[in-house]
């Protein structure tokens, strides 16, 4: 275990670097660290601090200010729902409802196989062809009940 | 010679299938021997044709749409190749009048070039500001943009001339161009769609406000929702690089301006301007409280131009044609020409370019041909999450900035978003309210705090809890986090919620009060 640990604080330090020459490097290094590992392990907080000089309740409140990172893994498939007004307009909500109870979870929760998580997000620039998703980072528009019900089948097979 | 078959890379596009559109296309040649060179264009905009396949004939380009997977094969059979007539043949494409009736001068290339391919874009035009901003002064570069009346088109309306004025004559030794790229505004897509199917005119345009100001070092903050404008924006710079359009010296000028992509982590806010330097910066999204104005103290405490993305793509054709062109588009104060998204449930979704002064009913009914479901339109939000939502009574309201704010609105990024009249306008004023708490940075009180109550207040309201306490309550909220509010989430969140409350008051009857009367 301590290995690990160590592994990764070598490879944190290994992408700190990488970037650094980068004018305000802290965001691109998250994204970076997110990548790598799924997630933003507390260890990393604390090679990225030493590494850029700062608190680490400075780099702490930076990753959990921005939705995008997190604290745990994620499921191994990913769905994102718009949950925006143009998407509204065209049965976001009854989407966002039927995927829901087919998951058995909440928004931003992941389900208990660990197999998908659900998140909504604002806008994903789609909005003429609404509602729109995005499964895997694939995007999805004109999302009818069925076509998410065979996109649901496809991530939980 | 091949024959050319354009199938958009644009993520509207792909969402509808165009990806498998392709690699059909694709297999199908190659099994009946035809030789066809696949191009991945952006998207003209007509998002209910998408996936719009198109054909270069001698007689110009054929389109063919919205083809699915399913009707590649019958495509073949009819020998589209040649632009054999097929039931979705839409005829030539710049003849579709939702294309035709446009004045496209921001988007005049998209669709219409290979995104990454630089010849394509000298071939149609580009570059052709840059060349002659290269022999302009940087004083008369900002006076060509000043005098063209161009003004920020991320939502706020400041006179894009003047801000690059300011900078121009903040000393400094480090000045920066950031392009506003953070485009959250739920019904948009117009910078998507540019930096998607034309990345090198946001270039150009960068490349000539860094001439303008004396920056040399250009950012574009755009959001992780946008993966391929992201690739593709990122791929043009470094053809540009190799092509010596961006380094130390550019077009052999002598003068020196390179560029990145930033990637910003889905934060609302952040788009705007402050927060989106604090971002790039490394920190919090948080507001920073102005003066100074980023064009004196902007990224990393220097002189910095934030413009949006649209704003920065219009200066290319000013410098080419001319302000007195540019100009020559539009109404009123608000001159040039608009690349409008019509958006939700509407028939004929997608861009449209052109000059201010259309009535809002003409942009939804005749244009965007009225709501996909069939139903009657309703209300129609213009100006994103934080725009103010229209009943048909203000239909005849024109395009232009000050004529949206005479009816408690606002243009905002132009994006427009129609509801048919299943819509429940309450609770939309709640999701206004609940959007509003979501992505509040915390910064400042009347947004933090007064967004969760204004959710709290519409749930009362709801359950018919002293009804006219509510609404009173509510009004006076949305005038203290109108007026109280550091930036334009909390300050402009009042828009929707007051709209829905001023122009559907049905909707906000207590439903409890409903059920017992039935």
């Amino acid at each position: 275990m301590s290995n690990q640990i160590e592994e990764q604080s070598v490879r944190v330090a290994d992408i700190c670097d990488q970037m650094s020459g980068l004018e305000g490097p802290l965001l691109p290094i998250l994204h970076e660290v997110q990548e790598e590992f799924g997630h933003i392990p507390d260890g990393a907080i604390q090679t990225i601090s030493k590494k850029l000089n700062l608190s680490r309740a400075e780099v702490h409140g930076v990753a959990s200010f921005y939705h995008d990172f997190r604290e745990e893994k994620a499921g191994k498939h990913v769905i994102k729902i718009c949950r925006a007004e143009a998407c509204q307009a065209m049965g976001a909500d009854q989407l966002g409802e039927q995927v829901r109870r087919h998951l058995k979870v909440d928004w931003s929760q992941t389900t208990t196989d660990r197999k998908v998580t659900l998140e909504p997000v604002f806008c994903l620039g789609l909005c003429a062809c609404a509602p729109a998703a995005m499964v895997d980072g694939k995007v999805v528009g004109r999302v009818s009940p069925d076509r998410m019900n065979r996109l649901l089948e496809e991530v939980r097979s | 010679m091949s024959i050319k078959v354009y199938i958009p890379l644009d993520s509207g596009s792909v969402a509808l299938g165009a990806d498998d559109v392709a690699a059909a296309i694709a297999k199908k040649a190659e099994t009946n021997g035809a030789d066809v060179k696949i191009v991945r264009n952006g998207s003209f905009g007509m998002y209910w044709l998408e996936p719009m396949v198109e054909v270069e004939t001698p007689d110009g380009r054929l389109a063919y749409g919205p083809v699915a997977v399913e009707d590649v094969d019958d495509l073949f059979v009819s020998d589209f190749l040649s632009g054999g007539d097929h039931k979705l043949s839409l005829g030539k494409t710049q003849d579709i009048s939702f294309l035709k009736n446009q004045s496209r001068l921001t988007f005049q290339r998209c669709g219409i070039i290979d995104p990454l391919s630089l010849e394509d874009y000298r071939a149609h035009d580009g570059l052709a500001g840059l060349e002659k901003a290269l022999k302009m002064s940087d004083a008369d570069i900002v006076k060509a943009v000043t005098d063209s009346g161009l003004r920020g088109r991320g939502g706020a309306g400041f006179p894009t001339g003047i801000k690059w004025n300011t900078v121009r004559q903040a000393p400094g030794d480090q000045k920066y161009i950031v392009c506003n790229a953070d485009e959250g505004d739920s019904g948009t897509f117009a910078d998507r769609m540019v930096m998607e199917g034309d990345p090198f005119v946001l270039i150009e345009g960068m490349i000539i406000a860094g001439l303008a100001t004396g920056a040399t070092k250009g950012y574009v903050y755009t959001r992780s929702e946008y993966p391929v404008a992201i690739d593709v924006m990122s791929e043009a710079i470094e053809v540009a690089r190799a092509a010596g359009l961006l380094g130390d010296n550019v077009l052999g000028s002598g003068k020196a301006f390179d560029m990145e992509v930033r990637m910003g982590a889905g934060a609302y806010v952040c788009g705007e301007e402050t927060s989106l330097l604090n971002s790039m910066e490394g920190k919090r999204g948080v507001v920073r409280a102005k003066p100074p104005l980023p064009a004196l103290e902007g990224f990393m405490g220097r002189p910095t131009v934030v413009n949006n993305v649209i704003s920065l793509c219009s200066v290319p054709v000013i410098l080419e044609k001319g302000s007195d062109y540019y100009r020559d588009f539009g109404m009123g104060r608000s001159r040039g020409t608009i690349p409008i998204q019509i958006a939700g449930n509407v028939k004929h979704g997608g861009l449209y370019e052109i000059g201010f002064g259309l009535t809002l009913g003409e942009i939804v009914e005749q244009i965007g041909g009225g709501t996909a479901t069939g139903r009657p339109i309703k209300a129609v939000q213009v100006g994103g999450p934080l725009g103010a939502y229209f009943p048909k009574e203000l239909f005849d309201t024109p395009f232009d900035y000050e004529e949206f704010t005479k009816q408690n609105g606002l243009i905002g990024h132009a994006g427009v978003v129609v509801f048919d009249d299943t819509v429940d306008m309450m609770k939309q004023a709640r999701f206004a309210m609940e959007f509003c708490a979501i992505e509040s940075c915390g910064k400042c009180t009347p947004c933090r705090i007064g967004s969760i109550r204004g959710t709290e207040v519409v749930d009362k309201l709801e359950r018919g809890e002293d009804p006219e306490l509510q609404i009173e309550l509510l009004t006076d909220l949305c005038q203290t986090m109108k007026f109280g509010s550091l930036c334009a989430l909390g300050g402009f969140t009042p828009y929707p919620v007051m709209s829905a409350l001023n122009h559907f008051p049905d909707d906000f009857k207590p439903r409890a009060l409903d059920i017992a009367a039935e």
